[in-house]
């Protein structure tokens, strides 16, 4: 083979190279434009609706009238939006907590395991909105019985993904360490809590998620006593009041919140997988 | 520089060992071995042999079920290291890190021993991948860092449980080269464990042939080569001579009945 004979390989690499740096980039700027398109049309698509069919507002109120009630309430909504986040934080919060906690405990003892594990399945498996009632009569502060019905939701999957994990260390390496001599603390912390890590922040994920729609339904079952509540208590009492414009302005900050936890919780996910596990890692 | 066979001083002596499991599953039968300082000693078998088995007994991860395991002195916990057919690393450090494990185990923090990590990081080659994760190696180059690993805490015995069974044959002669000017560097001792018999006449001073169904050792092959051993003894009629042995010492432990 002659030296010349490289000259048009290389080209060739080069516009593979180039086809694909170009769809790299109209990739990139597709995965945003894209939804963000479609969001415009939606609420485009809505507001002829409602404008050319005469819908009225206490059917369903176009886009201005909820952007107006949002600007409007803003003084109700926002106190409101700060109750609710308060309440989903501090579930996920105490879910984190008692979730990593207790998978700890278990996979330390068998005895505890067995003993509790049971209930904790229970505690999932009972509809939080069965419990939110009773829950409002033996607790006194409606805050912390909707922080409570949060919780029970948001827990499990931080408990029983976490437990996976914990257990899921490669048997070599657990050898490896029973050779050197580790000690159930080492163990823990150098095998077990980092082979744990990806599960966790997949019970994360969900937990998040979990967390703002057990704050709505005790919002829904608690705040119904007219204690006042945050945004999900608003969004009942506006549909009471036929104040659909509230009710929906309401909703898209729920809403809102809950992307914003999602996109939160991968963010974190992903920072610290990056560098190692498979899930976060980028493919050529 | 290693002694002859014959004048190395004892450095483990199993005897009469057997080890059953679930009360009836003999793994293996009455084994008596006595490992020498700087004997690189071959268990080779078909599988079911017990090879695998015998190296868990040594390593203390499995107790015998009856016999003993003797060190010389007495055991201590610098004294082992092992390397498992798999690279065993933990992702989620680097290959510094990995390395520093057996230290940081007992305690002993990074800037201490940083010198021995990157001095058996060196030994195989890959000093400049100290701060890789090892997901960014390849096969090869992780088992390297697990035979890092085994080495930075200078045991006096090392374990390896068929490491380069998952290779490919280009790969695994380059480290079957690297592993002998390695041992000759460090004189440590190998318990090599291979279903491959070619690996263990090249590898080897004694190789200890085993058979199935109970596992037990049927007999034990010299091959007196000395060392260093290098590509072309692949290639000698030396080698093809104890190959032979030992090809043949295998059928006959595959034929022989239980």
């Amino acid at each position: 083979m002659s030296l010349t004979d490289t000259g048009p390989a290389v080209t060739v690499i080069d516009e593979e190279e180039a086809a694909r740096a170009r769809r790299d980039r109209i990739n990139r700027i597709a995965k945003w434009t894209l939804p963000s398109l479609v969001m415009v049309l939606t609420i485009l698509a809505w507001h002829l609706y409602v404008t050319l069919n005469d819908i009225p507002h206490y059917v369903l109120p176009g886009p201005v009238l909820v952007a107006q009630s949002i600007i409007e309430d803003w003084g109700l909504l926002w106190p409101a939006l700060l109750i609710t986040s308060r309440l989903t934080l501090l579930a996920l919060f105490f879910a984190i907590l008692g979730g990593v906690l207790l998978a700890v405990a278990f996979t330390q003892s068998k005895w505890a395991e067995m003993s509790f594990f049971p209930y904790a399945v229970i505690l999932q498996v009972t509809p939080v909105i069965a419990v939110a009632p009773l829950l409002q009569i033996y607790v006194e502060s409606a805050f912390v019985a909707a922080l409570l019905c949060a919780w029970i939701v948001a827990f499990f999957p931080i408990l029983s993904n976490t437990t996976i994990g914990l257990k899921s260390a490669d048997h070599n390496l657990q050898d490896l360490f029973t050779i050197y001599g580790a000690t159930r603390w080492q163990r823990l912390r150098y095998l077990a809590a980092p082979s744990a890590l990806p599960f966790f922040l997949g019970g994360l994920k969900i937990a998040g998620g979990l967390a703002l729609i057990g704050a709505v339904v005790a919002e829904f079952v608690i705040g119904r006593a007219g204690t006042g509540l945050g945004l999900a208590s608003t969004l009942l009492e506006a549909s009471y009041r036929f104040n659909f414009g509230r009710l929906y302005g309401a909703l898209i900050l729920i809403s809102l919140m809950g992307v914003v936890i999602f996109a939160a919780t991968s963010t974190i996910s992903h920072l610290a997988l990056r560098k190692w596990h498979e899930s976060a890692l980028k493919r050529d | 520089m290693t002694l002859p066979i014959g004048q190395r001083p004892p450095l483990l002596r199993m005897s009469h060992v057997e080890k059953t499991f679930n009360g009836d599953v003999v793994a293996l039968k009455d084994m008596n071995l006595d490992v020498n300082e700087g004997d690189f000693i071959s268990l080779l078998g078909p599988s079911g042999c017990g090879k695998s088995t015998a190296l868990r007994l040594i390593s203390g991860l499995i107790h015998p079920t009856r016999g003993r395991i003797a060190w010389e002195g007495g055991q201590g916990t610098d004294d082992l290291g092992v390397v498992f057919q798999e690279p065993t690393l933990m992702p989620w450090a680097t290959v510094a890190q990995n390395v520093w494990l057996p230290f940081r185990l007992k305690g002993i923090a990074y800037a201490q021993v940083r010198d021995e990590v990157l001095e058996a990081l060196k030994l195989v080659g890959l000093e400049k991948f100290q701060n890789a994760y090892p997901r960014e190696l390849s096969g090869g180059m992780k088992m390297r860092v697990s035979i890092a690993r085994a080495m930075v805490t200078k045991p006096r015995l090392i374990l390896m449980d068929e490491p380069f069974a998952a290779l490919d044959e280009i790969t695994r002669f380059k480290l079957n080269n690297d592993l002998l000017e390695l041992k000759a560097r460090v004189g440590c001792t190998v318990i090599f464990v291979t279903h491959s018999v070619f690996e263990s006449v090249f590898l080897s001073d004694r190789i200890i042939v085993m058979a199935a169904r109970p596992g037990r050792v049927i007999e034990e092959l010299q091959v007196d080569t000395p060392y260093p051993r290098h590509e072309d003894f692949r290639t000698s009629a030396e080698y093809a001579a104890h190959t032979r042995a030992a090809s043949d010492a295998l059928h006959r432990a595959l034929a022989v009945p239980a």
